[in-house]
């Protein structure tokens, strides 16, 4: 599924960027919040569920080459980060369900 | 390209808020260049976890990158405190991040064994006392390059 498309059927997530990579794949669901884990482990492309809202996530995120970030248990971007997802144009979701639920809904959506 | 390209940064010790932008700057540049996006997430992994290391662990430093038509290599030189036992700090999950450092995310003792993985050849020079630094190289095959 394209990230745009991902973007209007996940509409139960708070989007807090839009990004603008919009027509690259989204994968898979991934999760984990160990940094080097992520940054060694990550499928390309995918949809990457954290509770590690921070500068380094957003690094992470684009080095490692995720579609996009989704915040599960009501972890937040401050400020000065979402201004730094615009700036790199990734894309932000945040929710308040727990990873495991978060990362099911995304299975489930994109294999429908 | 006939010439090498050399890129240059300073990597300052617990500047958590532009650690990666020395990666992030690279990997924008070679993608720029056309160069091939598997050699790039190769380029972008190991470099992030070198620079994230003298963010955390060291004095600060800095990073040097040398693009060439058949490697891209990364020296990464810092002002200390070194690395007393490298083949230890090499294993899979060692660790010395303190608490602070671990609540960001970091500290799974897995950034060198990823540079290990994600570079084609990886060299650590370090003395305590006076600083480590470490030299790797990606190789671009011809037939993609
Ligand atoms: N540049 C450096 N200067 C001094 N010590 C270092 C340096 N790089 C690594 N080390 C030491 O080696 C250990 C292992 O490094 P490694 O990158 O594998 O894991 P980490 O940084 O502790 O955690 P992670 O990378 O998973 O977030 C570090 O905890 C630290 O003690
Ligand atoms: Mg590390």
């Amino acid at each position: 599924m394209q990230l745009g498309s991902f973007i209007e059927v996940m509409s139960e997530f708070e989007l807090l960027n839009k990004g603008n990579d919009l027509d690259r794949e989204v994968t898979v669901p991934y999760c984990c919040d160990l940094l080097s884990i992520v940054m060694g482990r990550m499928p390309q492309g995918a949809a990457w569920v954290t509770v590690m809202a921070n500068t380094n996530a957003l690094a992470v995120a684009t080095l490692a080459d995720a579609a996009c970030i989704i915040l599960a248990e009501g972890s937040s971007l401050d400020e000065a980060d979402v201004a730094k997802a615009k700036e790199k144009g990734i894309t932000v979701f945040k929710t308040e369900l727990p990873v495991f639920d978060t990362a099911l809904i995304i299975y489930n959506r994109l294999n429908d | 390209m006939n010439e090498s390209i050399t890129l240059n940064y300073d990597v300052d010790s617990n500047d958590f808020t532009r650690a990666g932008e020395a990666s992030s700057s690279v990997k924008r540049k070679l993608k720029l260049m056309g160069v091939d996006p598997d050699i790039i997430r190769k380029v972008a992994i190991s470099l992030y976890e070198g620079e994230i290391n003298m963010v955390i662990h060291s004095y600060g430093g800095t990073i040097e990158v040398i693009i060439s038509t058949d490697m891209i290599e990364m020296i990464l030189r810092d002002k200390g405190p070194g690395i007393e036992d490298t083949e230890l700090a090499m294993q899979a999950g060692y660790t010395t991040a303190p608490d602070n450092i671990r609540s960001l995310g970091f500290g799974a003792g897995m950034g060198l064994p990823n540079m290990k993985k994600y570079s084609d050849d990886l060299k650590i020079e370090s003395v305590v006392g006076k600083g480590t630094t470490v030299r790797m190289k990606v190789y671009i095959p011809k037939n993609i390059s």
